[in-house]
């Protein structure tokens, strides 16, 4: 059979149409899409694919599950080194990982693992029965924080007959699946089933807790939890302390995302309040800038620009976002980089209430010089370069580092230069019985990463309690 | 769901609440905030811890309803619940000094009571300095003067009390050669501008409570962030929800605080109204029906 030399395209809504709407852009393979996706799989003896994968699902393993209409199996094919395929497989950023290694994409386009992944998780979660609570050890461990790592993390000690508990500081359980990543790239529907099947396992998710506040960790050993698991994320935004900043209509991105994602400002019957409309710039180039931007067309944005440091070849998002944000309308601004945010100032009248409101950026033009030690070439601003933007709302998604509330939540633990907790490789921190991981140990990563650590650490809890 | 176990009304606007949340009641000191949304389509809205009761595990809050969720807020009753309820957050109180001058300004009483009782708790000298549009609106008066050495009451209009601002008896008092260690001001933006300025003179240090607006109260979307300039006037970013809320007056911009607090202003007004009309329809349809 002659090879297919592209990978079969997703179905996708419309960009004209989905930057009206909330709802999700990709709108997944059907089954015929995936058995040719199936088939384009070389099924190579030496899977490359797999080494590229952060837990090394059998990728191969998996498609050929497909391949011969056996959908349940491919799912535990995924399921016996990873959780929450549903969300891996929209949120992966599969081209740095699986994708790339695969020996198609030395001369075509790599097999679209992802999009089978995707495919499988979706068609499992439509059939499936909620899972059976395993019987109780009676032993009980702490979770603190509901993200992704959190939430394998929790899972498999449930499966293994612990009496886990979820603390959560926010009003939903999710972490940034719930408060950062938008319904129209992952529909929350999607991560609250996965919290139900966790409830199902006998976890108890208790939201409004923020250990360090309401309970210490010394608190829940006295309480009578025998272990804690730290997975409280990547939270601190940055900021570029330059002049400007706190002007109104300036925002972090975790601010902005929050808002639309977790109150659901977007929605007509929502009391929090966001700006819409307007000409919106979003600086930084990740993933977390292209949620920005796109969330901002579909406020309403006149104009949404995106400005990055660096250039096109450089942009960390997954390469599907920027796609996508392109086909939406976003502007891209490369090699630029905000000095200072402007604002409306009326010398005359000091009560005008468009006093301290954004009217635009400085920004300087850069050039790319050497790499640095990580392969990276390094930005460097132009002398005399600066031009003017103007702007009515900025979004800054420079990045974020570990939520610094750490040092108040336990003593004991050792954090690193960054903020991060420092662990071992099984993610056991400096104090007996605390584990910790995903973006809290390694700061802003990945979600893929973040769950890896959390079931590394979960095998970790059994046997220190086993022992 | 948390349930609230008592409503109580203070005046017309004012309200206080107990809401049940043992863990809260367990931890707070005084201070420190909580956050809380009324129900699935609400905000997240920071109020200040007025008092616990911690053997029945109760959170009291005190709060004027001015806004779509404290509207919301003071339509329930006691016995219905509300859907989430968070804390205790932010830095307590540090207790600093033994002659101590607490002002509050209308419903900032509410956050200045239990400061002001810790302090007389702890063996301070404590004169307070509680200040109301009009007599309809005095809250708190006999609580404050339950611990207290001295009350001032303060009206606007001159109703009740002496007629003026918080700031005229303040003001006698340092030029009489009153030492006050420190001096806790709570309350509307100018007032507590107002007291950092009429203090500035004789340089008594001066504590402010900020509430600026905030979402998770955690420190992870720095909505609630301010500058600080320090004595050679170099600035320095905070996040109110984790280094405060109380700050050094004389450190605070007053300028960006109250430019950043009107950010939402039309969308508030529009909501606020939204919300009564629904309230006077829901009235009006009650009526009706019977
Ligand atoms: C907008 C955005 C888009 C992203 N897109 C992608 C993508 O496409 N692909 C990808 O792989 N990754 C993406 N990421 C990164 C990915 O989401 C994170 O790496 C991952 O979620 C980290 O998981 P975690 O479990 O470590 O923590 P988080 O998901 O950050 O969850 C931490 C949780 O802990 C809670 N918490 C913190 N402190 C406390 C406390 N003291 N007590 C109780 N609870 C606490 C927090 O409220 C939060 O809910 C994105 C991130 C953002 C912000
Ligand atoms: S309210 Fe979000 S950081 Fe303070």
């Amino acid at each position: 059979m002659a090879m297919e030399p592209k990978k079969t395209p997703m179905p996708t809504q419309d960009p004209r149409e989905r930057i009206t709407n909330f709802r999700e852009v990709a709108l997944g393979y059907t089954p015929e899409d995936a058995r040719r996706e199936a088939l384009r799989c070389l099924n190579c003896k030496n899977r490359p694919c797999v080494e590229g994968c952060p837990v090394n699902v059998n990728i191969p393993g998996f498609i050929q599950k497909i391949r011969e209409g056996d959908l349940d199996g491919a799912y535990e094919v995924i399921a016996a080194t990873s959780s929450l395929p549903a969300v891996c497989g929209r949120v992966c950023p599969q081209e740095n990982q699986c994708e790339a290694k695969c020996a198609m994409g030395i001369k075509f386009e790599p097999v679209g693992i992802g999009r089978l992944e995707r495919y499988v998780a979706d068609h499992h979660n439509a059939a499936s029965v909620p899972p059976r609570k395993a019987s109780s050890n009676g032993c009980k461990v702490a979770v603190v924080g509901s993200g992704p790592s959190s939430l394998t993390c929790a899972g498999d000690l449930a499966k293994l007959g612990y009496d886990v508990t979820v603390f959560e500081a926010l009003h939903a359980a999710g972490g940034v699946l719930v408060y950062g990543i938008p319904e129209f790239r992952l529909p929350k529907s999607i991560v609250a089933r996965e919290v139900e099947n966790l409830k199902a396992l006998g976890v108890t998710v208790e939201t409004n807790v923020v250990v360090g506040k309401t309970v210490t960790v010394d608190e829940l050993f006295e309480e009578g939890f025998r272990a804690v698991f730290l997975g409280t994320g990547a939270g601190l935004p940055m900021f570029m302390n330059i002049p400007g900043e706190n002007l109104v209509g300036v925002y972090s991105a975790n601010e902005y995302l929050t808002r639309s994602n977790l109150m659901k400002a977007y929605r007509e019957d929502s009391d929090t309040p966001i700006r819409k409309g307007g000409r919106v710039a979003v600086v930084g180039g990740g993933n977390v800038a292209m949620d920005a931007a796109r969330t901002a067309l579909r406020l309403g944005a006149e104009k949404v620009t995106i400005i990055y440091r660096r250039s096109e070849a450089e942009l960390p998002a997954r390469r599907e976002e920027a796609e996508h944000a392109r086909e939406e309308g976003v502007e891209f601004l490369y090699l630029a980089n905000p000095v200072e945010i402007l604002g409306y100032r009326n010398f005359e009248d000091p009560r005008d209430p468009k006093n301290g409101a954004v009217t635009g950026i400085r920004c300087t033009r850069m050039e790319l010089g050497e790499p640095d030690e990580r392969g990276r070439r390094v930005p460097r601003p132009i002398a005399g370069s600066e031009f003017h933007v103007p702007v009515d709302t900025v979004v800054i998604a420079i990045g974020t580092s570990p939520n610094p509330l750490i040092r108040s939540i336990v003593g004991g633990v050792q954090l690193n230069r960054r903020g991060g907790i420092v662990v071992t490789e099984e993610g056991a921190t400096h104090r007996a019985g605390v584990y910790a991981g995903g973006d809290a140990v390694t700061g802003a990563a990945t979600v893929i990463s973040a769950m890896g650590a959390g079931k590394t650490a979960a095998a970790a809890i059994h046997r220190y309690l086993s022992e | 769901m948390f349930r609230i176990e008592t409503k109580e009304v203070l005046n017309d606007t004012i309200y206080r609440m107990g809401i049940v949340s043992p863990r809260v009641a367990k931890k707070a000191r005084p201070g420190q905030f909580i956050m809380l949304r009324v129900d699935e389509a609400g905000e997240r809205i920071p109020l200040t811890i007025a008092g616990t009761d911690p053997e029945k595990g109760i959170v009291d809050i005190i709060f004027q309803a001015y806004g779509t969720t404290t509207k919301k807020l003071c339509e329930k009753e006691a016995g219905d619940e509300i859907a989430d309820f968070v804390g205790p957050l932010g830095k307590p109180t540090e207790i600093r000094g033994q002659k101590i001058c607490v002002i509050g300004g209308g419903v900032g009483c509410a956050i200045a009571l239990p400061i002001a009782r810790e302090y007389a708790s702890v063996g301070a000298d404590v004169t307070c300095i509680i200040g109301f549009r009009s007599k309809n609106m005095v809250i708190l008066e006999d609580e404050f003067r339950s611990f207290s050495r001295r009350v001032f009451v303060m009206t606007d209009d001159g109703s009740y009390g002496s007629t003026g601002n918080v700031c005229m008896p303040l003001k006698e008092m340092l030029e009489k050669g009153e030492d006050f260690d420190r001096i806790i001001a709570i309350g509307p933006l100018v007032m507590m501008r107002f007291v950092t300025e009429t203090a500035r003179p004789w340089g008594v240090p001066v504590s402010v409570s900020m509430n600026p607006i905030m979402i998770d109260g955690t420190g992870m979307c720095g909505g609630c962030r301010m500058t600080l300039k320090d004595e050679y006037g170099r600035p320095a970013t905070v996040f109110a929800c984790v280094d405060g809320p109380e700050f050094d007056g004389y450190q605070v911009d007053f300028d960006e605080v109250m430019t950043r607090g009107r950010m939402y202003a039309d969308f508030e007004r529009h909501s606020y109204e939204k919300t009564c009309n629904l309230f006077r329809a829901a009235d009006q349809a009650k009526k009706e029906g019977c």
